[in-house]
């Protein structure tokens, strides 16, 4: 789907999206909400971002494999799970620390790291499905390019990144 | 010590485990010489066991064990009287000679290592089955020594008859050992004990339940497939396509007499009643009777040997259903003879099939010269098993005629039967200890040479011990004959026969059986003959029943899979699916549970309802989509539908999912199906829609009547309660439903996230799969 | 109110049976999705409907207030939506090769782990 409209609005729109998902994560445990909802919210915005730029965009947008982070997820729940081990209390068992953070009283707990892994699994295995599905439906030539971001169309950064490549090849 | 005692037992009992884990690398780094280092396995135990015979032969028991699953009566317990540790001394001590002796005898074979394995595990196998306290203990021995004997049988497992007679073995002692594990549930029923010590003290009240003979029918079964009685005697006879070390000690010394260890075990508990004393005699007399009958006709050293062991295993049962302290010390004194002289007979019958390669009685002769020392242990064993003075087996003879001899029709019919039986074993002892060994050298053994010590010192050590056993008697008896007795009798026994022929019936029956046993052996040629003209006319036996059952239960397992599985999906699927009408719809009607027919819903805003016609829309639209993307369309309607339904009564939550999950599954499809160039309709001819839209119909209504009747009975309110009032308290949380995922229940969501994470590591594998295939 | 509800959930199941009894695979998975749909809600209305009021625990309260959903089916339901999800993305992708390698999406052409002339087994030892 290689529309200008699409390609102008998907950045925006992925960005917006994925703090939406992080807002939905963190509200979830007093408001509607919560990991799962969280996770598909990210899932779609990456979805969006991968039909208007190809796959390649969204693997290096993302820097690690999907699946990556859902294993890490999925670890990061089930260590929440066990920190109750250290203080002699039952497997899950949620516990709650209340940290001053800049004078204002912030509830944290195992409870919300384990939501957390639970966002990470559903974004991470949801987004490789939906990579994987893409990747293989589209031919490789086809592939493209992601519209350079404003950083990279910035002089100062080739020229960072050209006197160092120069100074390895001199040597 | 005394503290130590039960510690160092237990070792005992698994340090042919620990040798059989050992085998392998003592043999590849020893080659045969290892066979000495592993015999010490074996030798350490048999001395452990030793130390018990003072304490034993005093009348005294020797127990200990572990708690194994306490909540439910189980624990690894032994216990051993003068039977178990009679079985105990037999199976370490002929087991330290086997392993000697299979060090020579399999020298050279690429797999020696896993042979030695295989025996030493069998040896920790038979050791637990004769020492176990436990029921459910000595089920999992019993049957662990038939799968090591079915290792063992197919050892040469590159032959067919040595998969037949691996497989015909495990499915006959395997059998049976479920038969008695039923049996073992029967008596744990009946007394409610799980322990053997403890069940003797139960005898009337087990003689006098309704189910006893339920119970000895199931246990007879277990130990008469295991002891080969007739009619399931033909497994032992092809168990000899195992190596001689393995006929020698599991299926003459050893593992058939679990079977005969089981019944004497059970004797007082089991035994004096009708039902023991004429079952077991009788079949013990027609397997004497067959065996013997049978082994007249082979000319292979080692089946003439194998029917011969069948016929004393008949004989065995014979006398320890009898009913008199007699027939059982007899059995005792015939036991310990038994597995002396059959071991070493079958050891020199490995021993020559070892030198000559050949076992044929009939083109084996003069030996003498060239094997003397085999000579020397084969002759001492037949003499044993003969019968004749000065060896044990003359004691073991000379105390069943005393036995049998009383006077009354049965006794006479089984004296007779006895010196029938004796006769015919007396004569097949020496045509396999003496036949090869005299006469004019046959050209074909030339050259022939004597075996290596390791190959001579289980025959002879065997043979010789039968010879000392029966000149010390005072020794032998009350250190192992009398215990063993008396814990089978379950009352002090003094054995006291002596080697002194003295004067009386006994003498006079064994003077006859002698002389009837020259006569056929000095006849042996025609016997043979005449046997085999009966057989033929007899027919096939139950060996050729086994092919035939093993070749219906193939075809009949081809014809069920066939009409279960006959490959094809919709098959399988319509199938899954009338089960589930029925199973929806039928309890309906027959508990006459039909909800009531309810009122026309007034409360039903307008909104609620256009969503619900929606979803109705969305559900039609998708049945009748005539390609596959309208259809996705409509999929994503009736999606979309539910998700505001969801919104409409008060699950926020639901609907924000049902919206995101509803969108991806919308893309992917998309994703998908716009690749797949598929036909663009695929309508079912209207003679399988009838049908189909049937079943879904009647499934569609079961749910319908099944919903409405469980919303006529008031909601179990327990749960939600628990969680509202904890949600806020101690979870910290005002969304109760985010705090039952990710608090109450933060197992389960757990395991759902990992289910989640599976499916997408599945896809992953299924896309990535396609790399590499078909490689040219 | 439920009556409707029920009526509408067999129209749910009724149609994801007719669909799954197809031999073709693409309806079966069209099936699969409506029978996890038809599942939720039969979940949902067991728990009884109540209009509009979340469950959640206003602010000031220890527990919710009279007349609000039951949370025990969202619970159950909200943790299925995203299983079936993720069960029918595996479901798609497994029809997909399996037309890529078979070409049809008729389950009666793929008898590739069980042929239609099946030797019988050998029948010695």
């Amino acid at each position: 789907m290689n529309t200008l409209i699409l390609r102008t609005v998907a950045p925006g729109l992925t960005a917006l999206m994925l703090l939406f998902s992080i807002f939905v994560l963190l509200r979830g445990h007093n408001e509607p909400g919560g990991g799962f909802i969280g996770g598909l919210i990210a899932a779609s915005a990456l979805a969006i971002y991968g039909i208007a730029f190809g796959v390649g965009a969204v693997r290096r947008a993302m820097r690690f494999h999907p699946m990556t982070i859902a294993g890490a997820g999925l670890f990061m729940s089930t260590i929440s799970g066990l920190v109750s081990i250290l203080f002699g209390v039952p497997f899950m068992t949620g516990l709650w620390i209340y940290p001053s953070f800049l004078g204002a009283e912030v509830p944290l707990s195992t409870v919300m790291s384990f939501d957390l892994g639970v966002y990470l699994v559903v974004l991470g295995s949801i987004v490789s499905i939906a990579l994987a599905l893409e990747q293989d439906s589209e031919p490789e030539e086809q592939a493209v390019a992601p519209l350079p971001s404003p950083a990279e169309l910035r002089p100062e950064v080739k020229k960072r990144r050209d006197p160092r490549r120069r100074a390895k090849e001199s040597r | 010590m005394a503290a130590m005692g039960p510690a160092l037992t237990f070792c005992a009992l698994f340090l042919p485990f620990v040798g059989a884990l050992a085998a392998p690398f003592a043999i590849t780094r020893f080659g045969d010489r290892g066979a000495w280092l592993l015999a010490l396995f074996p030798a350490l135990a048999f001395m452990h066991f030793c130390g018990f015979l003072p304490e034993i032969a005093a009348g005294e028991v020797a127990t200990g064990g572990y708690a194994w699953a306490p909540s439910f009566n189980l624990s690894f317990s032994w216990f051993l009287d003068g039977l178990s540790l009679t079985f105990s001394l037999l199976i370490t001590g002929i087991g330290t000679l086997i392993v000697i002796y299979s060090g020579a005898y399999m020298n050279g074979h690429p797999q020696q290592g896993r042979f030695l394995s295989f025996i030493l595990l069998f040896m920790g196998a038979m050791l637990g089955l004769v020492v176990s306290d436990s029921f459910l203990m000595l089920f999992i021995y019993w049957e662990l020594t038939s799968v090591s004997s079915f290792l063992l049988i197919g050892f040469d497992h590159e032959r067919e008859a040595a998969r037949r007679a691996a497989l015909q073995a495990l499915i006959v002692t395997g059998g049976g050992g479920l038969c008695l594990l039923a049996g073992l549930v029967f008596l744990w029923n009946i007394t409610g004990v799980t322990q053997l010590s403890l069940l003797v003290h139960l005898g009337d009240a087990l003689r006098q339940s309704p189910f006893y003979l339920a119970a000895l029918l199931l246990v007879l079964a277990g130990a008469f497939t295991k002891s080969a009685q007739f009619p399931f005697h033909f497994w032992l006879p092809n168990a000899m396509e195992a190596p001689a070390p393995v006929s020698a000690y599991l299926h003459s010394a050893t593992m058939v007499k679990a079977g005969v260890y089981l019944l004497m075990r059970l004797n007082p508990v089991m035994g004096d009643t009708p039902a023991w004393e004429i079952l077991l005699p009788f079949f013990g007399g027609l397997t004497l009777l067959t065996g013997t009958m049978l082994g007249l006709r082979q000319t292979d050293m080692k089946l003439i040997l194998a029917y011969t062991t069948v016929a004393s295993l008949g004989l065995l049962v014979m006398l320890t259903g009898f009913g008199s302290p007699h027939a059982i010390q007899a059995a005792v004194l015939y036991l310990l003879a038994h597995s002396l002289f059959k071991g070493a007979l079958f050891m020199v019958a490995g021993a020559v099939d070892h030198e000559t390669g050949m076992r044929d009685v009939t083109r084996l002769a003069g030996l003498r010269t060239a094997m003397p020392v085999t000579f020397l242990a084969a002759l001492l064993a037949a003499l044993s098993m003969g019968g004749l003075p000065l060896f044990f087996g003359f004691l073991a003879k000379e105390e069943i005629y005393l036995a049998l001899w009383s006077g009354n029709p049965r006794a006479v019919f089984f004296t007779l039967l006895a010196v029938i039986g004796n006769a015919l074993m007396f004569a097949l002892a020496f045509a396999v200890a003496l036949k090869p060994f005299i006469g004019r050298r046959a050209a074909a053994t030339a050259g022939v040479h004597e075996g290596p010590l390791m190959l001579l010192l289980g025959p002879v050590l065997l043979a010789v011990l039968g010879l000392v056993a029966a000149l010390a008697p005072g020794l032998s008896h009350r250190y192992i004959s009398s215990p063993m007795a008396s814990a089978i009798t379950d009352e002090k026994t003094v054995i006291d026969i002596t080697t002194m022929p003295h004067w009386g019936m006994p003498l006079l029956l064994s003077v006859l059986t002698v002389l009837l046993g020259l006569l056929v052996y000095w006849r042996i040629d025609a016997a043979r003959a005449g046997m085999l003209r009966v057989l033929e006319s007899l027919g096939p036996g139950p060996d050729r029943g086994f092919d035939i059952l093993v070749a219906g239960l193939i075809r009949f397992s081809v014809l069920v899979t066939r009409l279960l599985q006959p490959g094809r999906l919709e098959i399988y699927v319509t199938a899954t699916f009338i089960m589930l009408a029925v199973a929806l719809l039928v309890p309906l009607f027959v508990f006459g549970e039909m909800p009531a027919l309810p009122a026309w819903p007034r409360d039903m805003l307008i909104q609620e309802a256009a969503f619900l016609a929606i979803a109705l829309i969305g559900i039609i639209a998708v049945l009748r989509a005539k390609d596959r993307l309208t259809a996705i369309v409509s999929l994503g309607i009736q999606g979309f539908a539910v998700a505001v339904i969801f919104l409409l009564f008060g699950a926020p939550d639901l609907s924000f999912t049902q919206f995101m999950v509803e969108t991806l599954s919308v893309v992917i499809l998309t994703l998908v199906m716009t690749r797949l160039r598929l036909d663009p309709s695929d309508h079912r001819p209207l003679g399988q829609m009838l049908p189909d839209a049937v079943i879904a119909i009647a499934c569609g209504l079961g749910f319908t009547l099944l919903l409405l009747r469980s919303l006529e009975v008031p909601f179990d309110m327990r749960l939600t309660e628990f969680f509202n009032a904890y949600s806020k308290v101690i979870a910290h949380g005002a969304n109760v439903v985010n705090v039952i995922i990710v608090d109450f229940r933060g197992t389960d969501t757990l395991g759902e996230i990992s289910v989640v994470m599976i499916t997408g590591l599945a896809v992953l594998a299924l896309i990535r799969v396609r790399a590499g295939r078909r490689a040219p | 109110m439920e009556v409707l509800f029920a009526v509408l959930i067999g129209c749910f199941f009724g149609a994801a049976i007719y669909l799954m009894l197809s031999k073709h695979t693409v309806r079966i998975l069209l099936g699969v999705a409506l029978l996890g749909n038809g599942v939720n809600l039969l979940l949902f209305t067991t728990g009884r409907l109540v209009r509009e009021v979340p469950p959640i625990i206003p602010a000031g309260l220890d527990t919710l207030a009279p007349g609000t959903a039951n949370p025990l089916p969202q619970a159950l339901i909200l943790t299925a939506i995203v299983i079936s999800f993720s069960f029918f993305a595996f479901l798609l992708v497994l029809t997909y090769r399996a037309y890529q390698e078979l070409g049809t999406d008729d389950s009666d052409d793929m008898r590739l782990a069980e042929p239609r002339d099946e030797p019988l087994p050998p029948m010695g030892y």
